[in-house]
């Protein structure tokens, strides 16, 4: 992987957000969150980088930094050797169709106000406005079907579908454009477990068809390292650790991607009586 | 020629399960809902009732609104009564002219001014809130600092003076409402849009490029309907009510044109006459209309957010 060309390079990302206080007066100096403070990493193409941490820790931030959908604090980001930070808008936009984003909340992330197929079709309306309405039309269908829904609902709303229908939508209209790169920001942890399989596997065989390269955030391991080829532990916007999944996993180098581990339950009767066996030896010397 | 029958059905059916599946909208649910509160549908029979009587009432008139019945002139409390018989329905007013039709005139006047006044208000209103809340920061707080000094200028009084030096006209009447009636509107246009810019689905749209008129017009404004369909059945009525005042001061709708405002003025200045139907017959068509758009516009809040029972 790493003797690839990245496709993303991220350095020294940092994100703050100014928190106002309340009742605050005007020359009140905001208090300051770091939300990210220094996150470089490089993504390879076709390849899946999991990032991993706990809630709030600012894996929503990074994502949304990286496409510049907020402002950061310093920090470049290379998309295939071009600085995204210091680009126009106008050709920014180019870059956004390429690189895509899927939501946490499946129904959030759909306008209860436009059908299924309207709603998968707009980005390829912003990015091709000139496509004849019959071609966008089939384009939705095909997709549709690919992500294993029946092109029959194309007319139907996003509450008349289920949880995981409705982030197959949200993979629908990522990839309608093309895209290079997506996002996935916690696509699975709103979902019921038996769905949450399902949706990580589509994933899957989409990427390796496409051959796309995924930037897979979750909260907890035990889906990450499913489809990651490596994985990032993000700890209070700081990198803990980053490198191959299977080494992040069985030999965890920071203590923060230990506990996140020990978090998990782990379907594996070896690692399991290791974890037990670790965990008492712990106890053992506190 | 023979057909192969069986092979036909199959077709049938398989063209009927490729059929597109026809979507629920949220706006069918909520008419299913709204059409279950009795008071609602009354009101809005009774409405559709008044719109009927406002544009096709001139058919039934025998006299028309101009017309002076010379025959009953000076004998109104006497002669001027409602009847069937000379054809005033409705009675006749002081001048002698016909009730009705004057009734059918002010009600065309009344509702015009409402409707295209809460039109004005919604379109206006609705589009700047959802501006001002999705742009945030500096362009936020410019315009909505111009809604609050707009909202503080006592408005009865400034109206009152555009009608005053500009003359008393139908369009001075709509320029003066229009220009305050669309602060309210923004107001709660903005709250809304503030809570929907954060949703992930304009993210989503953030995301891929959408342009930001494109956002708040496709994404904003048809999340705001439900709101702005509740405020705008409670403006029409409001409208009215304004413009009845303004006549009843004798600043608005003048004559020959004629509004309920106007008519109930006349009608409660000549009640100690004995012609009590010269007030109660516009009143009649005012208190229907107010009621049913107030109750219309209940239901529809109910029917637009069931949670909030
Ligand atoms: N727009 C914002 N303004 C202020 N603070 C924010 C904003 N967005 C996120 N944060 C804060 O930044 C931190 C990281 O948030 P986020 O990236 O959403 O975490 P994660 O996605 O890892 O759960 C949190 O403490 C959150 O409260
Ligand atoms: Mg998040």
């Amino acid at each position: 992987m790493s003797t690839k060309e990245p496709i993303l390079s991220v350095r020294d990302m940092r994100v703050e957000f100014k928190i106002k206080k309340q009742n605050a007066l005007p020359w009140h100096q905001p208090d300051i969150l770091r939300a990210v403070k220094g996150v470089s990493f490089d993504l390879a193409e076709g390849e899946t980088l999991g990032i991993v941490g706990e809630s709030g820790c600012g894996k929503s931030t990074l994502a949304r930094a990286i496409i510049r959908m907020i402002p950061s604090q310093g920090g470049e980001v290379f998309w295939q050797g071009r600085d995204l930070m210091k680009m126009n808008e106008k050709d920014l936009l180019g870059i956004r169709k390429e690189i895509q984003m899927i939501f946490q909340d499946p129904l959030a992330s759909l306008n209860p106000r436009l059908t299924a197929g309207q709603i998968i079709a707009e980005p390829l309306k912003t990015h091709h406005p000139n496509t004849s309405k019959d071609e966008v039309k089939k384009q939705v269908r095909e997709l549709m079907e690919k992500v294993g829904l029946s092109a029959r609902m194309i007319n139907r709303y996003p509450h008349e579908f289920s949880g995981g229908q409705c982030q197959r939508i949200g993979i629908a209209r990522a990839l309608i454009t093309n895209p290079k790169l997506i996002i996935c920001d916690e696509p699975v942890s709103a979902l019921d477990v038996s769905v949450q399989a399902q949706v990580v596997n589509l994933l899957m065989d989409l990427q390796k068809e496409l051959g796309l390269s995924l930037l897979f955030i979750a909260h907890d391991l035990s889906v990450v390292k499913h489809i990651s080829n490596r994985i990032m532990v993000l700890e209070f916007g700081d990198i803990a650790e980053i490198g191959e999944a299977h080494d992040v996993i069985h030999n965890p180098q920071s203590p923060y991607t230990k506990e996140l581990i020990n978090a998990v339950p782990i379907p594996d009767p070896i690692a399991e009586r290791k974890r037990i066996a670790e965990r008492r030896a712990l106890e053992a010397k506190a | 020629m023979m057909v192969d029958v069986q092979k036909m059905e199959q077709l049938a059916d398989n063209l009927a399960a490729q059929e597109e599946v026809v979507g629920r909208s949220l706006f069918a649910d909520a008419r299913r809902r709204f059409f279950k509160n009795k008071a609602a549908v009354v009101s809005l029979i009774l409405l559709c009732g008044v719109f009927l009587f406002s544009t096709f009432g001139h058919m039934i008139a025998v006299w028309s609104n101009e017309e002076i019945d010379w025959g009953i002139l000076g004998q109104i409390a006497e002669l001027g009564a409602p009847s069937i018989e000379n054809g005033h329905y409705f009675g006749a007013d002081e001048l002698g002219r016909d009730l009705f039709a004057r009734v059918v005139q002010g009600t065309q006047i009344s509702l015009m001014v409402g409707i295209i006044g809460a039109l004005i208000a919604v379109v206006v209103g609705t589009l700047y809130g959802a501006i001002a809340g999705y742009s945030g920061g500096k362009v936020d707080n410019v315009m909505m600092r111009i809604v609050d000094i707009l909202q503080s200028i006592p408005y009865m009084f400034v109206l009152i003076l555009l009608l005053v030096v500009f003359g008393r006209s139908i369009f001075m009447l709509f320029v003066g409402i229009g220009l305050i009636s669309w602060l309210d509107m923004s107001r709660i246009a903005r709250g809304q849009t503030l809570t929907l810019k954060n949703k992930e689905f304009v993210e989503a749209a953030i995301a891929t490029g959408v342009k930001p008129i494109t956002i708040i017009l496709r994404h904003i404004v048809p999340n705001l309907l439900g709101v702005v369909v509740v405020y705008s059945t409670l403006l029409v009525p409001q409208m009215i009510l304004t413009e009845s005042f303004i006549s009843f001061l004798g600043l608005g709708v003048q004559e020959p044109n004629t509004s309920w405002g106007a008519m109930i003025a006349e009608g409660a200045g000549t009640m100690q006459y004995g012609t009590l139907w010269q007030l109660a017959f516009p009143m009649f068509f005012f208190i229907i209309t107010l009621f049913s758009f107030f109750f219309i516009g209940d239901g529809l809040r109910d029917a637009l957010d069931p949670k909030d029972r």
